[in-house]
Parts: C-alpha cells; sequence; structure tokens
C-alpha cells in the first residue's frame, strides 16, 4: 500500500509543482492520473521513488517513509518500484536481454554487473518476461534497432524484473501511434492484474485512461481536483481538471475492440 | 493466461546468457587480442628506462611543480618580454596572411565550387601543408632564410593555409545547396554567387575556425624557438637549460594564461557570429 | 532600415552612418596592427639571406637530392620507438583522461566548488603546453630517451583526450541515466550501465583521433632528445648529411599518411 502525506515539491526556480497532495493507493489497484501538461503528475512519480526530492511531505510504501531513507536504504526500496518511461528510457547502446537484466542492478553486486554475470535465475526470468511480451527473438538484438512499441515492451520487462510491488508508469504512450498505444496500455494493466501489483499511470489520453483503469485521480495545478471511477469522469469534471472545451468526443465510450496484442513484433 | 510455454522459451530456460562479442568471429577476436598483447609486451621490453636515472630526477621534478608556486618573472623579464613580443607579432601576421590565403584556397579546394584543375591544384596545396609538422618545415626554412622571426612567420602561414583551407572547403561541400542556386538563377555573376550564395553560409564557421586558428598558431610559435625561428621558445630552452625551473614556470604560465584569454575570447565571438 | 538622402531620393544602405565608421575604424586599426607586426619581423631579419634564398634553397636540393636510400635500413628501430611513443603514449594518456573527463563534466563530478575546477586546470594547462616543451621539461627531468617521450606525449594528450570526452559525457542522455538509477543501481552501476554505454562511440573516436595526432609528434620529438626518428633527423642536421635528411622527411611523410589513413578506417568503422 502507498500513501502520500502532505507531499509538496518547490522547484528552485519557485514553481510549486506539487500543494500538498494526500492520496492512498491500496495493494493491487491500478490508477491513472490525468492532468494537463505542466500540473504535475510527472513530478508526483518522480517525488515516490525520489528521482525529484519532494521539498517536504511523506511517501510511505507500506510501513517505510521513503523521504527518509539514506541513499543506500533508498536505492534498496527504489527495487521494489518499476518505473516505465514516456520515452521507453532504454540504453539505446546495450542489448535488449542487457536492457531487461539491468532491473536487476538493485540485487547484483558491482563486479557481477560490471562482467554481466547475472545469477540464472535472473537470466531465465528474463527470458519469460521477453516471451510474455513477444520480443524472445530480438533478445540479443540492440535496442536501438527496435521499434517504439517493442522498446516499450522491454521497458516493460526491465520494471518487472525488479519484482516490484508498484509500478510507475510516465505517460507510456506519449510516443507510440493509437493501436500501440492501446496495446501497450492493455499489456500493463494485465501484467498488474497477473501480479497483483499497483501501478500509478501518468497519462494523456483520458479515453485510453478510461478504457483499463478503475480509479481516476485529476491534477490540476499540482493539487488533487478529482478521484473516482472513469464513470464518474464527467464533462463537468474534464472542466474542471483541463479548462473549457466540448468534452463529449473525448469521453465517448470508446469499444475496445478485440485485437491481436502481445505477439505483434 | 499463456499458460503453455512455447518452445523456443523451453530451449532457453536454464541456458546461460553472455552479452554477444563486439567482434563475431571468435578467431578475428582471439587474433586480435592476442596481437595486441603481443605488441603491448614488445614495446615494453624495448623502452629502456634508466630507473636510478628517473628517480635522480624526482627530485628535480618536484623542484619545478614547486617552481609554480614562486615563478620568477623579474630576473629575466627582458628576455621573457622581448620573446613574447616576438611571438606574439609572429602569431598576428603568420594569421592574418594565412586567413587570407587560405580562403581563395579553400574556394578552390572545394569540389562544388571549382572547376577540377583548380580543384586538383589546391587539394594539392592543402595536402602538402597538412602533412608538413609544423617544426620541421621551420628547420627548412631556417636554413634557407636564415634566424629569426621571418622563418616562423612563414611556418606559421603555410600551416595555417593547410588547417583553414581544408575545413572551409569541407565546410562548403557539405553547404545547403537550394540557398546558393537561388542567388545563381537570379543571374548573379560568380563574384557575387560566392559573396550573396555561399559566404553567408560559411562566414559563422570561417570566423570560429580562424579563431581556434590563431589559438593554435601562438601555441605553436612558443615552440618555434627551439629550432631557432623566433619566438618565446628559445628563452624557454635556455631556462631549462640552465634549471632555472622559476623562470620556465613563469613563461608556461605566462602561455596558459595567453592560450586561456584567446580561448575565452573566441568563445565570445563564436557566440556573436552565430 | 538605413538610408541617406541623394537628390531628394532615399537610397537604401547596409548600414548606419555610425556603424559605417565603427567597422571602417575596426579595419584601420587592424591594418595598423598588422603593418606594427610585419615592421617588427622584417627588423630582425637579415634581407640580405633572403633575397639570397631562391640560391640557397636550390643549393639545399641539389645536396638532398637524391635521397640515400640505403640508410633506410638503420631507420628500423627509430620508426619502432616512434610508434611506441605515440602508441603507449596515448593508452597512458586514456587512463588519465577518463578519470580527469568525469570529474570535468557538470553531470559527473563530485564537487563543482572543488574537484571540477581541478580537473578543469588539468585539462587546460596539459593542452596549452607542446609536447615537445613536455618532452623538454621532462629531459631535464627524467633524462633524454623514449620514456621521456612517452610521458611527454602522454601529458599532452590527457588534456585534449578529456576535453572531448567531457564535452561527450555533458551531452548524454540524461534519462536513460534515470532509468537505471530508478531500478536501485549504485553509483557505479549507474556509470557503468547508464553512461558509459553512451559515450563510448566519442571515447573510440577521440582515442584514435589523438593517435593520429601523436604519430606526427612523437616524429619530431628526437629534435630535443626525446627518441624517436627526430634523433635521426637531427643527427642529420648537425652534420648537414642532407640526403639523409630527405630520406627521413620522406619516411615522415609516409608515417603520417598511413596514420592518417588507419585513423580515417577506424573512425568510418566506429561511426
Amino acid at each position: 500500500m502507498l500513501r502520500l502525506k502532505k507531499l509538496l515539491k518547490t522547484y528552485k526556480t519557485g514553481d510549486q509543482a506539487l500543494k500538498s497532495i494526500d492520496l492512498e493507493i491500496p495493494d493491487g489497484q491500478v490508477l491513472a492520473l490525468i492532468g494537463p501538461s505542466g500540473a504535475g503528475k510527472s513530478t508526483m512519480i518522480r517525488c515516490i521513488n525520489r528521482l525529484v526530492e519532494p521539498t517536504s511531505g511523506e511517501v510511505w510504501l507500506d510501513d517505510t517513509d521513503l523521504t527518509k531513507l539514506s541513499s543506500g536504504e533508498l536505492r534498496q526500496a527504489r527495487r521494489q518500484m518499476g518505473m516505465i518511461f514516456q520515452e521507453y528510457a532504454l540504453v539505446e547502446r546495450l542489448t535488449v536481454m542487457e536492457n531487461v537484466l539491468s532491473g536487476r542492478l538493485g540485487y547484483v553486486g558491482f563486479w557481477r554487473s560490471f562482467l554481466r554475470k547475472y545469477p540464472q535465475k535472473d537470466v531465465d526470468e528474463a527470458y519469460r518476461l521477453l516471451d510474455r511480451v513477444g520480443l524472445l527473438a530480438m533478445a540479443d538484438k540492440r535496442a536501438d534497432e527496435l521499434s517504439g512499441g517493442q522498446r516499450q515492451r522491454v521497458g516493460i520487462c526491465r520494471a518487472l524484473i525488479q519484482d516490484p510491488k508498484l509500478l510507475l508508469v510516465d505517460e507510456p504512450t506519449a510516443s507510440l501511434d493509437p493501436k500501440t498505444s492501446r496495446q501497450i496500455m492493455r499489456l500493463i494493466c494485465e501484467l498488474c492484474a497477473e501480479r497483483g501489483l499497483a501501478a500509478i499511470i501518468n497519462i494523456h489520453d483520458v479515453a485510453l485512461a478510461q478504457m483499463f483503469v478503475s480509479r481516476v485521480v485529476g491534477l490540476r495545478f499540482g493539487a488533487i481536483e478529482f478521484d473516482g471511477t472513469p464513470q464518474e469522469l464527467t464533462p463537468d469534471v474534464l472542466t474542471t481538471i483541463y479548462g473549457e472545451e466540448d468534452w463529449e468526443a473525448t469521453i465517448e465510450k470508446v469499444e475496445d475492440e478485440d485485437e491481436d496484442e502481445g505477439a505483434a513484433a | 493466461m499463456r499458460s503453455a510455454i512455447s518452445p523456443e522459451l523451453n530451449a532457453l530456460i536454464g541456458q546461460k546468457w553472455q552479452r554477444p562479442p563486439l567482434v563475431k568471429r571468435a578467431w578475428l577476436r582471439w587474433m586480435l587480442m592476442i596481437g595486441f598483447a603481443a605488441y603491448l609486451i614488445a614495446s615494453f621490453m624495448t623502452i629502456d628506462v634508466n630507473w636510478t636515472r628517473v628517480y635522480e630526477g624526482l627530485d628535480r621534478g618536484a623542484a619545478f611543480i614547486l617552481a609554480f608556486t614562486s615563478p620568477d618573472f623579474t630576473s629575466r623579464a627582458g628576455d621573457i618580454w622581448d620573446g613574447m613580443v616576438e611571438s606574439i607579432v609572429m602569431t598576428v601576421a603568420a594569421s592574418v596572411v594565412g586567413i587570407a590565403i587560405s580562403i581563395p584556397i579553400g574556394l578552390g579546394a572545394a569540389r562544388n565550387i571549382a572547376p577540377m584543375p583548380v580543384y586538383l591544384i589546391c587539394r594539392g596545396i592543402v595536402a602538402v601543408s597538412r602533412a608538413l609538422q609544423e617544426i620541421i618545415v621551420a628547420i627548412l626554412l631556417v636554413a634557407i632564410f636564415g634566424f629569426g622571426p621571418l622563418a616562423g612567420f612563414l611556418t606559421l602561414s603555410f600551416a595555417t593555409i593547410g588547417f583553414l583551407s581544408k575545413l572551409l572547403a569541407e565546410d562548403i561541400e557539405s553547404m545547403d545547396r537550394v540557398q546558393a542556386e537561388a542567388i545563381k538563377a537570379s543571374g548573379a555573376r560568380w563574384m557575387q554567387w560566392i559573396n550573396y550564395g555561399v559566404q553567408p553560409q560559411v562566414m559563422p564557421r570561417l570566423i570560429g575556425l580562424s579563431m581556434y586558428r590563431i589559438d593554435i598558431n601562438f601555441r605553436e610559435s612558443a615552440i618555434l624557438g627551439l629550432v631557432g625561428a623566433g619566438g618565446i621558445g628559445a628563452t624557454l630552452n635556455t631556462a631549462f637549460d640552465r634549471y632555472e625551473y622559476d623562470t620556465a614556470a613563469a613563461i608556461l604560465i605566462i602561455i596558459i594564461g595567453i592560450v586561456m584569454a584567446l580561448e575565452y575570447l573566441s568563445g565570445i565571438i563564436r557566440a556573436r557570429v552565430q | 532600415m538605413p538610408y541617406h538622402e541623394q537628390n531628394g531620393t532615399r537610397v537604401w544602405q547596409r548600414r548606419t552612418r555610425s556603424e559605417s565608421l565603427t567597422r571602417w575604424f575596426g579595419w584601420l586599426l587592424s591594418v595598423a596592427v598588422f603593418v606594427y607586426c610585419w615592421q617588427q619581423i622584417s627588423a630582425a631579419t637579415t634581407w640580405f639571406f633572403v633575397t639570397d634564398a631562391p640560391r640557397i634553397a636550390g643549393d639545399i636540393w641539389d645536396r638532398a637530392t637524391p635521397p640515400k636510400w640505403e640508410y633506410f635500413a638503420q631507420l628500423g628501430r627509430p620508426i619502432w620507438d616512434t610508434l611506441n611513443i605515440a602508441t603507449l603514449g596515448t593508452i597512458i594518456a586514456l587512463f588519465l583522461a577518463v578519470p580527469t573527463a568525469f570529474m570535468a563534466a557538470r553531470n559527473t563530478t563530485p564537487s563543482t566548488v572543488f574537484v571540477r575546477p581541478i580537473a578543469l586546470l588539468i585539462i587546460v594547462s596539459t593542452r596549452s603546453i607542446n609536447s615537445l616543451i613536455w618532452a623538454l621539461l621532462l629531459i631535464a627531468i627524467i633524462g633524454p630517451g623514449v620514456f621521456a617521450g612517452v610521458v611527454a606525449i602522454a601529458i599532452r594528450s590527457i588534456g585534449f583526450c578529456a576535453k572531448l570526452l567531457y564535452e561527450a559525457i555533458e551531452e548524454i542522455n540524461e534519462v536513460q541515466v534515470e532509468a537505471i538509477t530508478a531500478t536501485g543501481a549504485s553509483r557505479w552501476q549507474v556509470m557503468v550501465y547508464g553512461i558509459v554505454p553512451q559515450i563510448l562511440p566519442a571515447f573510440a573516436g577521440i582515442a584514435v583521433f589523438r593517435w593520429d595526432i601523436n604519430i606526427r609528434e612523437s616524429t619530431v620529438l628526437g629534435l630535443v632528445g626525446a627518441g624517436g626518428i627526430g634523433l635521426q633527423l637531427s643527427a642529420s642536421l648537425n652534420v648537414l648529411a642532407w640526403p639523409q635528411v630527405s630520406l627521413i622527411l620522406i619516411v615522415i611523410l609516409f608515417a603520417v599518411v598511413i596514420s592518417e589513413w588507419v585513423s580515417a578506417k577506424v573512425r568510418g568503422a566506429i561511426i
């Protein structure tokens, strides 16, 4: 269970990115975080695993307050939080397999990782994950030879091999075409369900969020404006989050067509 | 979801994983590694180091480093001043002349604007100038023109031509053709075409490169004195010969200071022209 | 838009009057500086020698041709030494340049107040001073020979390599580093997985580029006594053995062309 208490972030420039956020996410819940650009979605996710240091407030993952940890303890805690990035953030000159295995860096020592001598258990798990997302044949390709959707799948594997309790997902579909976006979102949500993972998914695309998640949180100017189910997301609510606009077209129920997912390599 | 394990996966589970090697062919990889190791060993074997001499030298090394804390600018102030002025004078004169000559040669060495015979001649000049070391050119010119800054001036001008013309020519060859063609289409003469179609595109880089070359010319002018071609090098050489480390340190500090000032200046100029 | 009146019509000008004046003044000043410099050079020159130069050049040419080919047999060892000076010097320089570059790059330096200025100072001072001067200094300290040449080349190359390398480090994609950090990797693991793969191509390019330059520089180090083929050149010049000098120059030219070719090939293969 993840709890944010009065989380506050002010950048050096004086911008208040987060204004005292309180949020509770039970185990196994997948939550979509929506809001306009600059609302503080990215900052919030990065404050949880402290890629961005919060100014004040607490972040509780089960029984530990992450904001109080020393840098060594923080590394231990980060292993429990897998992160998926907008631009995939794969290390492009490493192979797919190295990228996936880099998710285990928090568990293996420096020399083992330097010499690429990962435990057999990790290697097997990496193969299983790559097979699950349909990229087993690509294992020894270099990451920059892959397409956008394939790279994001590798990014997902890297997050999952950490064996996390929580996934932090930052705009997973922003650089992808609509069809691939939907496949990726479905994959993430399926994997969360399979493994009982909680997840926070930053997402621009409201319709896509409504389609896959059970809870939506709307952020505006660093404060929570909405917290409820996708069905409660009415045009009025969207206006308070994003401002005046004709919303009917956006939240029109999108039928989830039966697509071939996963194996499309 | 997927209860059945695919045969591909089954084949891989339990297998060792290794990063694919950089060189795919194993025999080639080993040959390269063994060859390199053999070379290293051979080269180490053939360097004879006189370790006692090195050990004795450590004191002098320490003395030299200490000299940087108390550089002596005064006792040879006259020599240092004359040498520095001569170095700077050579740098300025050679840079002006070198840049002025390298512009036509650079134009001539660009395949997209020069006719073939001109191109070959200019490329030939560039190749000769680049292949010959400054110091070797200086030796020959000193033999021909006698000791003094004239030989140094000619050396630096010659080296500037090779450096600048080549880069200028490459820049012209990679410029945006459409802009140049637009000017040509307006019926401009060759000179007008160069002036309006080519010059605006390569000017910022030419200025940046010229500044960089002035920097190099100054650094080179500091060594030309070693072979009698004028500049601070002779003073420096004398200082080392007499083990006057404090004077040598003073000269080196001045050189470093001027190089830093030139780099700073060229940074400002480059920022302004771009 | 700047213009001036002529017969009652406006005529377009590129610059305003004061702009033109400043420009003209700038040009005038430059010309004056150049004329002064030229006078200085001219005053220090014995013009009799210069007017005599064509005859002397012809004389030297006559003596230097044909090159003394059989002297080549004695150049094997000096060429080998020259190659070693360049290669070992480059390798040592790279070992020292890597930590310097990491300390100098804004995004990897342990401390911007203390460590970074020191690293930058090392880079500037080793870069500003020519390898021949380093060689002079090292000969005064550790005595003449190949070893002094290796060390001189190594010192000279540190600044050059470290500068290019730290610029490459500052240009890396930070998101990839962030992703590795988010997995709970330690500082060193982030370095090996997040940063090193990104700068490896730049590193290889710099190494080969510098090796090429070092071959050139090591051919003349012998002039001050630091080993290599320059020693033979210096000795031949001292006894005015022009046929040997011309052969050595041909060998040096050849070496330079080959090293440039090799380095262009290798760089082409990497990028």
